[in-house]
C-alpha cells in the first residue's frame, strides 16, 4: 500500500488502512532506534522546520530526534524569539519559512485549524503536532502503536478515557484512532467536561469511574488543566481526584491485564496516584519512545508520499 | 534457470563462500528483501549441511537508504530490518536475487555499515545482469550470468513465494519497468 495523503493533519481524515501503514512503518523506525548508530539517511536534503506557537518541550524534542535520526535538516522555530512578536501573521510566518526552502513543517498552534490554513494555501507537506482542542495525531497514533505493540490487536478491546474530554485534542484524535481501528470507546468525566453529542460519534458516556472502568483493556487518563478550575469546570483539585482520579483500588475494576496511559506530563496526585503511575500496569514510558518511532514514520510518509516527490 | 540448475548453482555458491573463507565460522549471511532473504535461508542450510555450523541469518530493508527517494511515488512500504547479531570484524555474505544497476547493493552496503564494520562484505545473487552497472560493484559469488537489454526484466521466482523456482526472462514495453 502507497501512502497518498501529502499532510497529516488529523485522525479524523485518515483511513483505517492509512493509520495501519504508519503504525506498520513505525515498526521499521523503532528498529532504527534500537540500532548503535541510530540514523538512516531517507530525508537527507530534506529541511523540516519545527514551527511551535505553544510551549512544548517533549512533543518538540521528540519531533526533533524523529527528524535527526532520519537525516533531515531540522530547524526550530518558536515565536517568542521570532517576528511573531512584531505582529506578522501565521501564514506569512510559513510563507517566509517555505520560501527559505522547508519542505515539511510540522505546527503546533493554539487555535484549533491552523494546520489545516497552511496546507490549504502552501505547498509544504504539513504535520499538526496539536491545534487547539481539535487533534494531536502523533500522540493518537503512538498510543495507538503501544496498545497494538502490547495487545497485537485493537479491534476488539475496550478502552476508557478519563477527564476533560472537552478540551482535549489527545482525547479527540484518540477516539477517531480507537473507533476506526475497531475498538470500543468509553469516556468519563464531570458533566462539564463532556462535549455536547458526543455520543454521535459511537461514544459511551460515563459520569461515574467505578461502572465506566469496568471489564476495560485500556485506561487513558488525561492531564487535568489546573486553570479549568479557575473557570468553574470543576470545584477543587482534591474533589476531582476524590471523584476522578485513578487509584490502584479503582483499577481492580478493570482487566487484570489492564493497561494505563497517560500524554503526560503527570499531575501525581491528581489525576493519577503516584502508585499507579509507577505500577507495573503502566506504559508511560513506553508511550514516550514509542513517541519517537512513531513520528519518524509521519514524517517518512508524507515527506515520500502524495504529491511531494 | 529451472529449479535443478537453481540448486545446483546454489549448491556451488556456498562452496565458494566456504572455500574463500576458510569454513563457516566467521561467515554472517543477510539476505535483502524481499526475494534475497529466501535465498540467504537456502546458502545457510546448504553450508549447514556441508560444515556443520549454521551461520546465523539476517534479513535487511533497504528503503531507508535509497538514493532515489525523490523520483519515485510507487514506494515499497518500509519493513522490518532484523539483524540480531553484531557484524563487528565478521564475514557479511550479503544475498539478492538479482545484481542489475548495484544501486540496491550500494544502499545495503550503506545500512550494514550502520551496524558496525565488518572485516569483509561479501555479494551472493543468483543472476547477475551484466552490461547495465551504474555504480562500481561486481558480485564475489554469482548463480549465473545474462546479458540482457534495458527492456527486459529477469524475474527471480521462489517457490516459498511464487510455489515454484524459476528465473525467466520478460520483454517489457519500456525500459522504465525494467528492474
Amino acid at each position: 500500500m502507497v501512502f497518498e495523503q501529502k499532510h497529516i493533519l488529523g485522525l479524523e481524515e485518515l483511513s483505517s488502512d492509512e493509520i495501519r501503514l504508519i503504525l506498520d512503518t513505525a515498526e521499521s523506525m523503532k528498529e532504527v532506534s534500537e540500532r548503535d548508530v541510530k540514523k538512516v539517511p531517507a530525508l537527507k536534503g530534506v529541511t523540516v522546520v519545527n514551527l511551535f506557537f505553544e510551549p512544548s518541550t517533549r512533543t518538540r524534542a521528540s519531533f526533533e530526534i524523529a527528524e535527526k535520526r532520519l537525516s533531515a535538516d531540522v530547524l526550530n522555530f518558536t515565536p517568542t524569539e521570532s517576528s511573531v512578536v512584531k505582529g506578522e501573521t501565521l501564514l506569512d510566518t510559513a510563507r517566509n519559512l517555505e520560501a527559505m526552502g522547508a519542505s515539511v513543517i510540522v505546527i503546533r498552534h493554539s487555535m484549533s485549524g491552523a494546520p489545516w490554513l497552511l496546507a490549504r494555501e502552501l505547498s509544504s507537506s504539513i504535520v499538526n503536532a496539536g491545534d487547539g482542542f481539535h487533534e494531536h495525531p502523533s500522540q493518537a497514533l503512538l498510543d495507538l502503536f503501544t496498545v497494538r505493540e502490547i495487545k497485537k490487536e485493537i479491534s476488539g478491546l475496550k478502552i476508557v478515557i478519563v477527564g476533560d474530554i472537552l478540551h482535549s485534542r489527545v482525547a479527540r484524535s484518540n477516539i477517531w484512532g480507537f473507533i476506526k481501528l475497531g475498538a470500543e470507546v468509553r469516556v468519563v468525566g464531570p458533566p462539564t467536561m463532556i462535549p455536547r453529542d458526543i455520543e454521535k460519534v459511537d461514544v459511551k458516556v460515563h459520569y461515574n469511574i467505578e461502572n465506566a472502568l469496568e471489564g476495560v483493556d485500556i485506561v487513558m487518563m488525561l492531564r487535568l488543566q489546573k486553570e479549568r478550575q479557575e473557570s468553574g469546570l470543576f470545584p477543587s483539585l482534591r474533589e476531582y481526584s476524590r471523584f476522578y482520579g485513578l487509584t490502584r483500588e479503582r483499577l481492580g475494576l478493570a482487566k487484570a491485564d489492564v493497561i494505563v496511559m497517560h500524554p503526560g506530563p503527570i499531575n501525581r496526585g491528581v489525576e493519577l496516584s503516584s502508585e499507579v503511575a509507577d505500577d507495573m500496569h503502566s506504559v508511560i514510558l513506553n508511550q514516550v519512545s514509542n513517541g519517537i518511532a512513531v513520528r519518524m514514520a509521519m514524517l517518512y510518509l508524507v515527506a515520500s508520499g502524495g504529491g511531494s516527490g | 534457470m529451472d529449479s535443478e540448475t537453481i540448486t545446483r548453482a546454489l549448491s556451488r555458491i556456498a562452496h565458494e563462500i566456504l572455500e574463500r573463507n576458510k569454513g563457516a565460522k566467521e561467515l554472517r549471511i543477510i539476505g535483502i528483501r524481499t526475494r534475497g532473504i529466501h535465498i540467504a535461508r537456502r546458502l545457510a542450510d546448504k553450508i549447514q549441511e556441508l560444515e556443520g555450523i549454521k551461520p546465523p541469518l539476517g534479513t535487511l530493508d533497504i528503503t531507508l537508504y535509497r538514493d532515489d527517494f525523490r523520483r519515485k511515488t510507487d514506494w515499497p512500504s518500509v519493513q522490518k530490518t532484523e539483524i540480531a547479531f553484531s557484524v563487528e570484524e565478521k564475514n557479511v555474505i550479503l544475498v539478492d536475487d538479482v545484481l542489475y544497476t548495484g544501486r540496491t547493493t550500494r544502499a545495503a552496503i550503506d545500512a550494514i555499515m550502520d551496524y558496525g564494520r565488518p572485516d569483509f562484505i561479501q555479494l551472493a545473487v543468483l543472476v547477475d545482469r551484466g552490461g547495465h552497472r551504474e555504480l562500481p560493484i561486481q558480485a564475489d559469488y554469482v548463480g549465473t550470468r545474462v546479458m540482457t537489454v534495458r527492456t527486459q526484466k529477469v524475474e527471480v521466482l521462489i517457490k516459498e513465494l511464487d510455489g515454484r523456482d524459476e528465473v525467466i526472462i520478460l520483454q517489457l514495453g519500456s525500459p522504465n519497468e525494467a528492474r
